[in-house]
């Protein structure tokens, strides 16, 4: 039996649980303007990849959930707190660049998922897939190199004040 | 000559004239009440400093006081012509409450002081913080304003002696993205067209740009071609019914008033059709880009059916104007704020470079774009490195041009911080916000007032722990907060060069001395330089160079081989000259050049270029190898972007969205036009304008008083009913508090500030903060005063 339904099942949890953490580090750093706005933009990206896959996974005789919960409520006020609380202290910085750490390893499982799911595609000759996958995946490099990018641009300051 | 009220009309009288004939002259002049020209001693070169269209005019002393100005009719910009901040604004050089002596601040108030004591502060912080924290805990914001010389010292001292990533101007807020835009589609900054395009276009689209209020004069050279023979077809995009909006209609063009914040989705539909509909020009794509494949599947889905939904447009309006542009044989493309501080403004503006390229418009007579400037030196600032470019329009990610920057400065590459991006001016505010920054040095600009979410910024620069420096010509209201204030010679009190938005080179020589012990700008910071004592890698004290001449000839040396060529200029040579010249000006150009990328040949080349570019969404640059990759033969690049939803939609609480901008008869936040009678008198006080349905529907009629909230904060302001689309309005952003009892900020009562208003958020591939896109409410004030 094709082992497909496993990798679009692995895909969904993960782009599903990017999109949670790029939504909980944009709210943890709101008064990071940047990193809100353009966090919450991009994770868009994963809820559509979300949506989409749940679409095509009918085909392949899977329920996946096309809109899961985003947000986990009790972390989400906390997060809050805390990110106004050191909006006045450099010490927020140190949690950022965890927080870009986490977001550029997780997108690059999900893009490593969407390469297996490209390379089976093309092996069974599933033309659809392999369309969702290189429709999508181009979209998660561009979030891994984002976490990347910033990274890079913040860590200089951060670590040396 | 005329002498005229400019004020009442502030286009003046037309001198029509047909395509491809030079621009008529006329001269306008005002001199101060009872002077006769016959009385004027001295007539001194200079050009505009009150925008960015480059007027060459000459100030008229009279036993060492500046009495008036004239146009100089020699000159390519303006043909003589001046606009009404042009005539007028000159008058607030002699103002009395020019600063006159530094400040610093004392048990909490500013006193009076010598330089020596002001100077010796700034010094002794500077060098407590390197040692204990840093470069990196200083950092410099500047403008628009002051010279080219004056960038390239601050440049040097902040990029090259100290070794601070933290340097901007306060072109952050106006020309980041014309910037950013040709740097993402021709992998550097440099204005392709000329004004003298408007001579020969058949087709001008002005793609949110009012340029009737913000570039007077060359809005006249329209309005001249307007008025002649086989005139051009106007298309305006602005939510506002403006002049440029109402030329659009009567000459058979069109004007689109989408909602803010969806620019991109509009002018993904026009290149939608325009390739639809084969207007393309297949030969000049494929010998001088890369990436149509991208853009065409990009826009393929965009049509105006859709956008006319994101936009709340007609889809035939969007058809109309994409056949005006699609038939155009001339089109000249410009561009500014309405694209620049909306949201996706890189994204939105590098689509317009697109549709001139996709059209093979670009390098001819007519054929062309203006990613327009603010600010009268707004290009210095990009050229010089004050912004954080790096100087000469030298490429931060490559190695070698910060190799050949150090070889000209004679220190060390390794000094000169390249690890990462230069730091914007938001992300400096927040740095001084959490503290890891510890002095800022502000010079010639006014952040107390003009950047978003004043409340904000008020708490940022009233902490203790923050050294503000700041220098300026009045006690603005960020002067107010500082710790430090150095008062600064401005125009006409200093001698300097400085470029427009095409590209011309103007020589502004010193007519009269400054106030008191107010000293230029440059004079400041060498000093600054000499205090601190840097130097070279000889031990030579650094920068080398002495005053304004000295240090002109350092900065056009430094350019030699870079696209911003100036080593054919010199003071010498601009004073020879007519008047002003266009960079590139070498021995291969001697005379400067009136267009770049005549034969399609961009300075895109992996090793020449200035940029690598930035992905249009999240702004993460891309590597030297990606570029390698995308861009291998010097090409134009056209960059695709896809349309995202603004951030801060309207909802049933703030059911409007609010733009802010400048309008014809203040600059800035008015230290300069607001001690102007005549400017002054023209807009004394702060305004709300809504359309007349909106207002109808809210019983607010012309003149009432309303108070405008946003999440942020809320203002009151006077109600002007107006052509605006319904469902936004507008507020001028030059009002602030300098002249009310607040001093710095709103006296307990409502505030008058439009930034008061606006969010936190910047594009994040320019930076520039987006002052175009705030959801808010308004409501009538009971009892208003009217
Ligand atoms: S006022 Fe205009 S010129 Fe000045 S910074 Fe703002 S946009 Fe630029």
């Amino acid at each position: 039996m094709s082992k497909l339904p496993l990798v679009l099942r692995e895909l969904h949890r993960s782009e599903t649980s990017l999109a949670r953490d790029l939504l909980a580090v944009a709210d943890r750093h709101q008064v990071d303007h940047e990193i809100f706005h353009v966090g919450r933009d991009i994770a868009a990206w994963s809820q559509t990849h979300v949506r989409l896959l749940s679409e095509i996974g009918h085909d392949h005789g899977l329920e996946l959930d096309p809109a899961p919960r985003w947000t986990v409520p009790a972390l989400s006020s906390l997060t809050r707190r805390l990110s106004t609380a050191t909006v006045h202290r450099p010490e927020s910085g140190l949690l950022l660049l965890a927080d870009l750490r986490r977001v550029h390893r997780k997108a690059a499982g999900v893009s490593l998922d969407w390469e297996l799911l490209a390379q089976s595609a093309q092996a069974m000759r599933q033309g659809e897939l392999l369309a969702l996958a290189q429709s999508c995946h181009p979209r998660t490099v561009r979030q891994m190199k984002w976490a990347n990018a910033h990274l890079k641009a913040s860590s200089p300051q951060i670590i040396a004040s | 000559m005329t002498e005229r009220d400019a004020i009442a009309k502030p286009w003046g009288a037309r001198t029509p004239f047909r395509p491809g004939e030079p621009w008529p002259d006329r001269v306008d002049i005002h001199l101060a009440g009872g002077v006769d020209p016959d009385d004027v001693q001295r007539w001194v070169r200079t050009a505009s400093m009150l925008h960015s269209n480059g007027d060459a005019m000459d100030i008229a002393v009279v036993d060492g006081r500046i009495v008036g100005v004239r146009g100089r009719v020699e000159d390519r910009v303006n043909h003589g012509r001046l606009g009404p901040k042009d005539l007028y604004g000159w008058q607030a050089n002699g103002s009395q409450d020019r600063l006159t002596r530094p400040l610093v601040r004392v048990d909490g108030g500013l006193v009076e002081t010598d330089w020596d004591t002001a100077m010796d502060r700034v010094v002794t912080r500077s060098t407590q913080l390197l040692d204990e924290r840093g470069p990196s805990s200083i950092g410099f914001y500047t403008t628009g304003q002051l010279m080219a010389e004056e960038y390239y010292t601050l440049a040097a001292i902040g990029h090259g002696a100290i070794g601070t990533n933290h340097m901007d101007g306060n072109t952050r807020l106006c020309t980041a993205t014309a910037a950013a835009a040709l740097k993402e589609t021709f992998a550097c900054d440099g204005q392709p067209g000329s004004y003298t395009d408007v001579d020969h276009a058949d087709v001008i689209a002005l793609f949110g740009h009012n340029m009737a209020e913000t570039q007077t004069v060359l809005w006249m050279r329209i309005l001249d071609r307007l008025a002649g023979p086989q005139p051009p077809r106007i298309v305006c995009v602005d939510p506002r019914d403006t002049p440029v909006a109402k030329a659009a209609r009567d000459s058979g063009g069109v004007h689109l008033a989408p909602l803010p914040g969806t620019n991109v989705a509009l002018m993904n539909a026009l290149l939608h059709e325009i390739i639809a509909n084969e207007w393309v020009d297949p030969d000049y794509l494929d010998a001088h880009t890369v990436g149509y494949a991208e853009l065409r599947a990009q826009v393929e889905g965009c049509t105006p059916e859709w956008a006319g939904g994101i936009c709340r447009l007609d889809p035939a309006e969007i058809r109309a104007a994409a056949r005006v542009l699609g038939e155009a044989e001339r089109l000249l493309s410009t561009v500014l704020q309405g694209f620049y501080q909306s949201h996706q403004a890189s994204a939105a503006a590098v689509q317009v470079n697109n549709l001139n390229l996709v059209r093979g418009m670009l390098g001819r007579p007519g054929c062309g774009i203006l990613q327009m400037n603010g600010q009268p030196t707004a290009q210095n600032t990009r050229e010089c490195g004050a912004d954080g470019d790096m100087s000469g329009f030298r490429n931060w990610a490559n190695d070698a041009h910060v190799a050949d920057l150090a070889r000209h400065w004679n220190i060390d590459p390794m000094q000169i911080p390249h690890m990462a991006p230069p730091t914007h001016a938001m992300q400096m505010i927040r740095y001084c916000e959490e503290g890891s920054i510890g002095m800022l040095w502000v010079s010639g600009t006014n952040p107390a007032v003009s950047l978003p979410d004043l409340s904000r910024i008020r708490s940022i620069f009233s902490q203790d722990r923050l050294f503000l420096v700041v220098q300026d010509i009045f006690l603005s209201e960020t002067a107010q907060l500082a710790d430090v204030v150095l008062p600064a010679a401005t125009w006409g009190e200093k001698t300097g060069c400085f470029t427009n938005v095409d590209r011309t080179v103007h020589l502004s020589d010193k007519a009269v001395e400054p106030p008191g012990q107010a000293r230029p700008d440059l004079d400041i910071f060498l000093d600054y330089a000499r205090r601190m004592d840097f130097r070279d890698r000889d031990g030579q004290p650094f920068p080398a160079w002495h005053d304004a001449e000295s240090a002109f000839a350092a900065w056009a040396a430094s350019t030699e081989g870079r696209p911003c060529d100036y080593t054919g200029l010199s003071h010498e040579r601009l004073r020879a000259a007519p008047s002003g010249i266009q960079w590139p000006c070498n021995a291969e150009h001697p005379d400067g050049t009136e267009r770049l990328y005549v034969d399609g040949r961009f300075w895109s080349a992996p090793d020449h270029c200035e940029s690598y570019g930035r992905d249009m969404v999240t702004g993460a640059p891309l590597s030297p190898t990606e570029y390698r990759a995308l861009n291998p033969d010097a090409k134009a690049v056209l960059k695709a972007a896809e349309y995202l939803p603004p951030h801060e939609p309207p909802g049933p609480e703030h059911p409007f969205v609010l733009i802010t901008g400048r309008t014809i008869y203040h600059f800035h936040t008015r230290t300069k036009t607001g001690r102007a009678p005549e400017l002054q008198a023209a807009a004394p006080r702060v305004w709300v304008e809504c359309s007349p349905a909106d207002a109808g529907r809210l019983g607010l009629t012309d003149g009432d008083l309303a108070e405008v909230a946003t999440p942020r904060g809320t203002l009151h302001a006077h109600v002007r009913i107006t052509g605006i689309r319904d469902g936004v309005l507008f507020v001028p952003f030059h009002y602030g508090y300098w002249d009310t009892p607040g001093g710095s900020a709103p006296d307990g009562g409502p505030g008058r500030a439009a930034n008061e208003l606006t969010a936190t958020d910047w594009d994040p591939v320019s930076k520039q903060p987006l002052f175009k896109t705030a959801a808010a409410s308004i409501t009538p004030v009971e009892g208003g005063q009217r």
